[in-house]
């Protein structure tokens, strides 16, 4: 044969492995597929087309075989077959590749949440539970996971080839996507959106668990701290207590059970609080003020990572009351060290059960 | 760069009608030379018109990024426009108008071929129009003294605690204020984008002035006068959209 | 002019090589001199500066479209580190868009061809014309001063916040390149237009005139209307980086998709700029190649038209993953799937323009075939990405890139092979070596084939775009796209070296060796400096082979 045993080897190999066609590893996969299929069909059926009428006419009227053309002017009805018949198929293209939007980016509501940072070169994954990895992604197979996601910097795109899933991580705002893994096995991630110097260094791994090992990775992989607590822990310190305090004579909006419902604002218009919302309002609190309430908070702007930003929305998202508000408020301001930014050290110490 | 479009035309009819001279060919469509003179004024204002559309895209891109950042932050655009300076805004829209309208008497002195006529009207557009960039250049200066020029010395003590400078607005969140620059950014970039035009036309305007006062456009060749009253016209009309957009729509009355 | 030869295999009729020769007073010896050819007003010559000045230009970024391959022979960076690599597509995209796609066809061929096919002297505007070239030469000489200088690594699309905060490269330099190039391809647009609308000879109507004059009016339409709106967004990321206030920046208010609509607005346009003379082009070959008029002409002419239109409303089809509301998403959706549409009724008219024909296969017909072939899988892998479910796992992977490069390459860089052949006689008096010339028409479709083809599967496999490392299970098919590369490197380099062979060894090609229709085809090859000596007055509709048999009996020629 000639042909090299390493690269013999190497043909092997890859044909072994997935030569054509990625992985199907999650439930949107086949959905995908089946569409591709569909356009590679049509795109075959039409190269078809074009090569017998091209290659057909070429043999038929060459020259040697019809020394004279015949002029024709055109025909309606042909051009009318042939706008007519593409425009039916790229709109039935057109309907099939919408619902499939929708599949791609409406999550199920009993979707699992985890919060996904990216930055100039990595994606943080941080799970509600307290446990971050970075350029890794633990996920349980069989369960939907919606990833809500946020650039620290630049545009990153936060692709799943195996999923057959990506969304823009786009700077300032959450974007999600949502998939649910069928095998356990682990799959590539790769940044897809052009970040800088080291994109093609923004992969990562998403491993797929069986529920049990998954349920195993969770306990053993817990920083001790859920990002609700961590989100106390900053709430207190950054003195949000001080005004969100949920009493009646509050100088902020009581905060338990805000997530979820509508809100009225100052200029009337009524808002869903979502996690969207609540990063806003927190950056830009003047535009997000509450029917009845001054306009009195101070940005955060530059002042919270996003990180510390996710660990906050976390937190308002889970307060069901404002017990444990009150408790480290009455703790933090007895603690007269550090009256109104209280250092890490101290409040954690306070806010510790 | 403009006007010179015709000139450009100039030595190719010579040579269309010393080949109609030379050969003498009879045909009935044969160009003669008020024709091709006609063709090439109806292409030259033609050309000039499309120019002037694709000058209505560069502005349209930024109008679009305009109005969306006044509908996102509309109090900080309501408050940082109340910051213009109204008066000298409107006497620029005046003067703007008066050159606008010498030039309209410009050319049409260089169809009537009154050459001492033209000239005069010429040298009043161009002093009408550097009396505008004078009370533009005032008004940048304004800014930069109230420290509203985007940049490392923008400042946004005056809108957020209004009551310090004299002022009866009420004060903005700092978050709000901050997108005051973004305001000024767009004020900025409109009006300099359009007293560049008003620069260019200047320069313009004097190498016409010379041309005119040559005696070039007496004798029936107007053609650049012409268009380049289009263009003037033009960055009048630009600036009767900007007056209005930044400096009056977004008022509010002080009480 | 000789009578038709009986080897039925070729149209291809030369005067009698032993005694015919260039005519004595053409557009290239009128004047001696380089002064005469940097101050022209001649469209002709203004086409031969822009020709090579493209071509310098198109092997720049060839060179660097090889490097991109080299690298990507293996799975690691590490031919180049990663930041060169960036540069490299960098260049490769800004160079190959801006200063060899947009102005190809139109800069080149145009400039040569619109003013004879409507029967006129010049452009409307020859000093314009002259300028848009110095402002071209003045972006290139800028794009390969920021290439000297260091180099930029913002891809070309300018992503902000990326371009604006985060890179330290040339990208103030790159970008004014960009801006002044733009206002050449303007220029050039509205010179088109005005020419098209004014300097049309008595009896040349609308619908008299030659397809490739319709597809250069639709593709200036949309130069002159999007460039400037490119040139705004590209003034604003200059401004954000001298002044940094935030304007695109969302940690200060900005809005990063702001710029991304601004861009699209211009570059997606810009696709349909450097596709659709293209397809001029290829509606002149088809038809003479094939002895027929234009299966429905109107047809062609309006799908020009609609083409032009419909791509001003498809931008935001770039941007289906970033967070467009789920109902733009529709809308664009939809509007992508309508201008596909206008591209189909074309094909199948080029298609059916062959049917009863008299066909023969010189070398710009192959081209032309080649188009075909390569348009039909560009275009249709277009709909992939627009329909919206199937764009989420393709876009920024390869399968984009192979799509535009079908499109673009496959479709428009073909296409100006087929053109720069087929009107080779006309610019130059001189017929190119046919079969040499044929070698390299199939050298470069089986390299092309080779080289973007893997990519549609690397695509769907996801490996992304812009990757100087990748996993190694994509390696095999890397290896495969670069050797196509390799094959398809040696397919451009041929028509270099025979056609400059040919501008001193070629046969002398006389007036009309296509025996084709068009009114550059009825003066002298190289044409006068004033193309006619009279003003030719047009009572023939376009491709009417007949009228030009009936005039050929006659022995008349309106160029004495």
């Amino acid at each position: 044969m000639g042909i090299s045993p390493v690269l013999w080897q190497f043909l092997v190999k890859w044909l072994h492995a997935s030569a054509l066609f990625p992985a199907e590893a999650s439930t949107i996969s086949p959905y995908t597929d089946a569409l591709y299929f569909f356009l590679l069909a049509m795109t075959l059926v039409g190269l078809l087309l074009v090569g017998v009428l091209v290659f057909g006419f070429s043999i038929r009227y060459r020259r040697e075989k019809n020394p004279v053309a015949t002029q024709v002017e055109g025909s309606t009805l042909l051009e009318a077959t042939w706008t007519i018949i593409p425009l039916a198929i790229f709109l039935v293209t057109f309907v099939w590749g919408a619902l499939l939007y929708f599949r791609i980016y409406d999550p199920p509501a009993n979707a699992m949440n985890i919060y996904v940072v990216g930055k100039q070169w990595m994606w943080k994954a941080e799970h509600p539970g307290g446990q971050h990895e970075i350029n890794a992604l633990h996920v349980p197979a069989g369960r939907p996971v919606q990833l809500t996601m946020i650039s620290q910097d630049v545009f990153h795109s936060f692709s799943i080839p195996d999923f057959r899933v990506k969304r823009e991580v786009i700077p300032g705002r959450y974007t999600t996507v949502w998939f649910q893994a069928t095998d356990p096995g682990t799959y590539h991630i790769f940044c897809t959106q052009y970040c800088g110097t080291q994109h093609s260094g923004m992969i990562g791994e998403v491993t797929v668990l069986s529920p049990e090992d998954y349920q195993k990775w969770t306990q053993q992989s817990t920083s001790g701290m859920s990002l609700a607590q961590n989100g106390e822990r900053l709430f207190a310190s950054m003195g949000c207590n001080a005004c969100h305090s949920g009493n009646a004579a509050a100088r902020g909006p009581n905060l338990a059970g805000v997530y979820g419902s509508k809100l009225t604002l100052t200029n009337g218009s009524q808002v869903l609080v979502n996690d969207a919302y609540l990063r806003d309002a927190i950056l830009n609190p003047s535009q997000h003020i509450t029917a009845g309430y001054a306009p009195i908070m101070p940005t955060y702007q530059g002042q919270i990572s996003e990180d510390g930003l996710i660990d906050l929305v976390e937190y308002i998202k889970n307060m069901q009351s404002n017990f444990r508000v009150q408790q480290t408020l009455m703790t933090s301001e007895s603690n007269q060290a550090a009256p109104t930014t209280p250092t890490e050290g101290t409040t954690s110490e306070t806010v510790k059960p | 760069m403009i006007a010179s479009t015709n000139p450009a035309m100039h030595p190719h009819t010579h040579e269309a009608v010393d080949h109609a001279e030379h050969e003498h060919v009879a045909l009935p469509q044969h160009r003669h030379h008020f024709e091709t003179e006609e063709q090439q004024r109806e292409a030259g204002s033609f050309g000039m018109w499309l120019f002037l559309l694709t000058e209505i895209m560069f502005f349209g891109g930024m109008f679009f990024a305009y109005l969306l950042y006044r509908n996102w932050y509309y109090p900080a655009f309501t408050v940082a426009s109340n910051q213009l300076n109204v008066p000298e805004g409107a006497i620029n829209t005046v003067i703007l108008i008066t050159s606008g309208f010498f030039m309209a008497l410009g050319v049409w002195a260089a169809e009537v071929r009154k050459k001492g006529l033209l000239v005069i009207m010429l040298i009043l557009t161009t002093v009408f129009g550097l009396a505008f960039l004078g009370v533009k250049a005032d008004e940048y200066h304004e800014k930069y003294e109230l420290h509203h020029i985007p940049g490392a010395s923008f400042s946004t003590a005056m809108f957020t605690n209004p009551a310090a400078f004299g002022l009866k607005e009420e004060p903005l969140a700092p978050d709000m204020a901050q997108h005051t620059e973004i305001f000024f950014f767009l004020y900025f970039a409109m009006t300099g984008m359009h007293a560049l035009h008003m620069i260019i036309g200047i320069v313009i305007l004097f190498w016409l002035t010379w041309r005119a006062h040559r005696g070039e456009f007496s004798s029936g060749y107007v053609a650049p006068i012409e268009n380049f009253g289009l263009y003037w016209h033009f960055v009048d009309i630009v600036w009767l959209f900007l007056f209005p957009l930044l400096y009056l729509i977004n008022r509010h009355p002080l009480s | 002019m000789s009578t038709s030869t009986p080897n039925l295999h070729t149209i291809v009729s030369l005067p009698d090589q032993s005694t015919a020769k260039l005519p004595k007073r053409h557009y290239i010896n009128n004047e001696h001199g380089l002064l005469s050819w940097l101050l022209t007003g001649d469209h002709k010559r203004i086409a031969i500066l822009y020709l090579i000045s493209i071509t310098f230009f198109f092997f720049i970024g060839g060179a660097f479209a090889g490097l991109i391959r080299l690298e990507l022979l293996t799975p690691q960076s590490d031919l180049v580190a990663a930041d060169t690599y960036n540069k490299f597509f960098t260049m490769h995209g800004i160079i190959m868009i801006f200063l060899f796609l947009v102005p190809s066809v139109p800069a080149t061929l145009g400039n040569f061809l619109i003013p004879i096919m409507l029967g006129a002297k010049d452009l409307a505007f020859p000093k314009i014309n002259l300028l848009s070239w110095y402002l071209y030469l003045a972006g290139g000489t800028l794009t390969l001063a920021a290439l000297v200088l260091g180099g930029v690594d913002t891809g070309w699309t300018f992503t902000t916040p990326l371009s604006t905060h985060y890179l330290n490269t040339h990208v103030i330099t790159a970008a004014t390149a960009i801006f002044i190039a733009g206002f050449s391809s303007i220029f050039t647009g509205l010179n088109f237009i005005v020419t098209i609308h004014r300097m049309r000879a008595p009896g040349m109507t609308w619908f008299r005139m030659p397809l490739f004059v319709w597809s250069n009016y639709a593709a200036s339409i949309l130069m002159v209307l999007g460039t400037p709106v490119l040139a705004i967004a590209i003034v604003l990321v200059a401004l954000e980086r001298l002044v940094g206030i935030g304007v695109f920046d969302p940690a200060k208010g900005g809005d990063p998709l702001l710029f991304q609509h601004l861009f699209w607005f211009y570059s997606h346009p810009a696709v349909y700029i450097m596709i659709l003379p293209g397809m001029g082009v290829i509606s002149e070959v088809i038809s003479t190649f094939s002895r027929k008029r234009v299966f429905g002409y109107t047809a062609v002419a309006f799908s020009s038209v609609a083409i032009a239109l419909f791509g001003f409303f498809v931008w935001a089809h770039h941007m289906f993953i970033m967070g467009v509301s789920n109902y733009s998403a529709l809308v664009f959706s939809l509007l992508t799937m309508l201008v596909a549409v206008p591209s189909a009724i074309k094909i199948f008219n080029w298609a059916f323009t062959l049917q009863k024909g008299s066909i023969t296969f010189e070398t710009p017909m192959l081209y032309a075939f080649g188009f075909m072939g390569l348009f039909t899988i560009g275009g249709l892998t277009g709909v992939f990405l627009g329909s919206l479910g199937m764009d989420i796992h393709l876009t920024e992977t390869y399968f984009i890139v192979a799509h535009f490069h079908f499109v673009m390459v496959g479709g428009m860089l073909m296409a100006f092979l087929a053109g720069i052949h087929f009107w080779w006689p006309k610019m130059t008096g001189r017929m190119y070596p046919e079969s040499l010339s044929k070698l390299a028409a199939v050298v470069t479709f089986i390299g092309f084939n080779l080289t973007f083809l893997p990519q549609f599967i690397l695509g769907y496999l996801g490996m992304p775009r812009r990757y100087a490392a990748y996993p190694p299970e994509f390696q095999v098919l890397n290896v495969l796209s670069t050797a196509g590369a390799t094959v398809l490197g040696v397919g451009y380099m041929l028509p270099l070296l025979y056609l400059g062979w040919s501008l001193k060894y070629g046969a002398i090609a006389g007036d009309n060796p296509w025996q084709a229709t068009g009114l550059e085809w009825q003066i002298q090859s190289p044409p006068l400096t004033e193309n006619f000596i009279e003003v030719p007055i047009v009572d023939y509709e376009a491709y009417d082979y007949e009228w030009l048999e009936k005039k050929q009996r006659e022995q008349v020629t309106t160029v004495g």
